[in-house]
């Protein structure tokens, strides 16, 4: 008898839990629309590369500003675009720069912050210099001897990052390992051989203790437990890289379209600003101003 | 019946349906989440695919399986006839005095965060097993050796508490049938306590497969087929871990999928587990 009981009321919770949950699974999708409209929200969209750091700069922002609310979203740099010819969204932010047929859309864009991907070997290894062509070879596991590159005979032992890490997709992106076709499909075609590691210091680390690798980290990150090569020639700095003379860099750009509001300006501004800026540079990328 | 009794059964009432809505809601979340992207690639081609590049839109998870089971396998084989034998020479052969402080360094074991194991594998383990075996380093064997310490103080303490709680008896009337000590442990004692050291090993399973951070850090996580034990592999946990952070909605999506994967094997495991316990039933449980 109890038992029975007891098993009606367990049954019961379950259904409730159950209920309760699908419901909430499905009332998650439709809150975000609303705030769109209201004049205060600063609604970001675009590169997911980005999205870290506006993530960040939004919450700074709200903290100094009470009733300040900022959104991120992502979507990609073209959706960046597209959300401010339509008006979804107030900025849209770039991880490379404004197309010349975009331009039409764009009213003013700001380079908010300069991102460097540092190519890094293990310190024993000889070779010095690197050229996008070769990396690309690396990557895409066409080079797999460093005697290729005119190093000794050894096996590269490739590491790479974790597929949606914004540094694989600047590093991809940049030396072409990524390819899109016209219809904006991407593929990553980084080798399957490629170790994988799951954040920057763990990049280093392996790096630094394994022989004959090779790997990418932000550019911020280079330490002296590994060695950053040249790429076609140029050395991995700040000052390379906001000259344009290194390679392995892209911008990332905030594009706003004909009316901005109040609130949307008052948030660039407070990216560009030196509080701004120096939250660049913790979060690892190159300040501009 | 009085009042006060009444309440307590309704608060312990109460206790019981946190924990079972516990699991259903965990359960509605990650199947509400995965399901669609298991859909979409279809539930063969989600499990039996080849190729896992979220990116490229391939969300094949075999691999991954293949990663998590290798891993899980090495650790049980290190790992179980390890943890069992430090259990009878605690339980069995030494003193109450040495069992003690065996006893506490292997707490000592399970107190160890997981990251730092991992940290221990990248900076030591994997350069000798580069120096060993050849290749990165980076394999199912790094992932194994460490897996297997990490499922020691589990396996180590149940089965140890279980063969302890085999009544004296048991041994007195061996060893009077003229059974040695070897005898005695072998044939008496660890028969009689089987059913705990399953469930010790059940546990250890469970920890191996769930384990995130140390095997991320060392199996290299290379999303292939694995062809030999130096070969590196990705785990489904790691692969969860690694890529939920700046995942894209799909991308998301299938991640939950391998969550709901790697639910069902749990599940299954112990349901496989269970009933070998119930067909072998015996006593010491």
């Amino acid at each position: 008898m109890k038992k029975n009981k007891i098993k009606k009321i367990i049954a019961l919770g379950l259904a409730m839990a159950l209920t309760t949950g699908v419901m909430s699974a499905c009332g998650g999708e439709s809150g975000n629309d609303e705030q769109k409209s209201s004049g205060e929200t600063v609604v970001i969209a675009g590169s997911t590369s980005v999205q870290p750091l506006s993530e960040v700069m939004a919450e700074e922002f709200m903290a100094d500003n009470e009733g300040a609310s900022v959104e991120v979203q992502g979507g990609g740099s073209g959706q960046g675009i597209k959300s401010i010819e339509e008006g979804i969204a107030d900025i849209g932010s770039l991880s490379r720069e404004v197309k010349d047929e975009e331009k039409g859309s764009v009213k003013e864009e700001y380079i908010i912050a300069m991102d460097g991907v540092a190519v890094v070997v293990n310190t024993e290894t000889e070779t010095e210099d690197i050229t996008i062509e070769e990396l690309e070879k690396i990557y895409t596991g066409e080079i797999t001897n460093w005697k290729e590159l005119g190093g000794k005979d050894a096996e590269i032992t490739v590491v790479s990052r974790e597929e949606g890490s914004g540094t694989r997709g600047a590093f991809t992106e940049i030396t072409g390992v990524l390819v899109k076709d016209d219809e904006g499909n991407e593929t990553d075609n980084t080798t399957a051989d490629a170790l994988v590691q799951p954040s920057t210091g763990s990049v280093i680390k392996t790096v630094s203790s394994t022989p004959d690798s090779i790997g990418y980290v932000s550019l911020a990150a280079v330490s002296d437990e590994v060695k950053a090569l040249k790429v076609e020639g140029v050395e991995a700095s700040k000052d390379t890289v906001l000259d344009g003379t290194y390679k392995i860099s892209r911008p990332f750009v905030y594009v706003t379209g004909n009316d901005i509001s109040e609130s949307a300006k008052a948030f660039i501004d407070f990216v560009l600003s030196d509080k701004g800026q120096e939250l660049v540079e913790e979060n690892g990328f190159i300040p501009v101003q | 019946m009085s009042a006060k009794e009444k309440i307590f059964e309704k608060l312990i009432l109460i206790s019981a349906v946190v924990s079972v809505a516990a699991v259903a809601l965990i359960t509605v979340f990650i199947f509400s989440s995965g399901m669609p992207a298991i859909k979409e690639t279809g539930v063969a081609g989600f499990i039996t695919g080849t190729d896992w590049s979220p990116t490229n839109g391939q969300f094949g998870i075999l691999p991954l399986i293949a990663g998590t089971l290798a891993v899980t396998a090495l650790a049980l084989l290190i790992g179980i006839p390890a943890g069992v034998g430090c259990a009878v020479f605690l339980a069995e052969i030494t003193g109450e005095k040495t069992a003690r402080i065996f006893r506490s360094a292997i707490e000592l074991l399970a107190g160890i965060p997981s990251v730092v194991y991992g940290f221990f594998g990248l900076v030591i383990l994997v350069p000798v097993i580069r120096n060993v075996f050849g290749g990165s380093g980076f394999s199912i064997i790094a992932g194994g050796i460490i897996l297997a310490v990490m499922i020691l103080p589990t396996i180590v303490s149940i089965s140890a508490n279980s063969i302890s709680s085999v009544p004296s008896e048991f041994r007195e009337a061996s060893l009077s049938l003229g059974a040695d000590r070897r005898e005695t442990i072998m044939k008496v004692v660890l028969p009689a306590a089987k059913s705990g050291i399953f469930s010790s090993i059940i546990l250890g399973m469970g920890r191996a497969i769930g384990e995130t951070m140390a095997v991320l850090l060392i199996t290299g996580n290379v999303a292939k087929m694995p062809e030999a034990v130096t070969d590196p592999v990705a785990t489904l946990t790691g692969t969860i871990a690694m890529e939920m952070p700046y995942a894209t909605p799909q991308h998301q999506q299938a991640l939950f999928g391998i969550g709901i994967i790697l639910f069902v094997i749990i599940v299954l495991l112990n349901g496989t587990a269970q009933l070998i316990m119930k067909r072998f039933g015996g006593a010491g449980s």
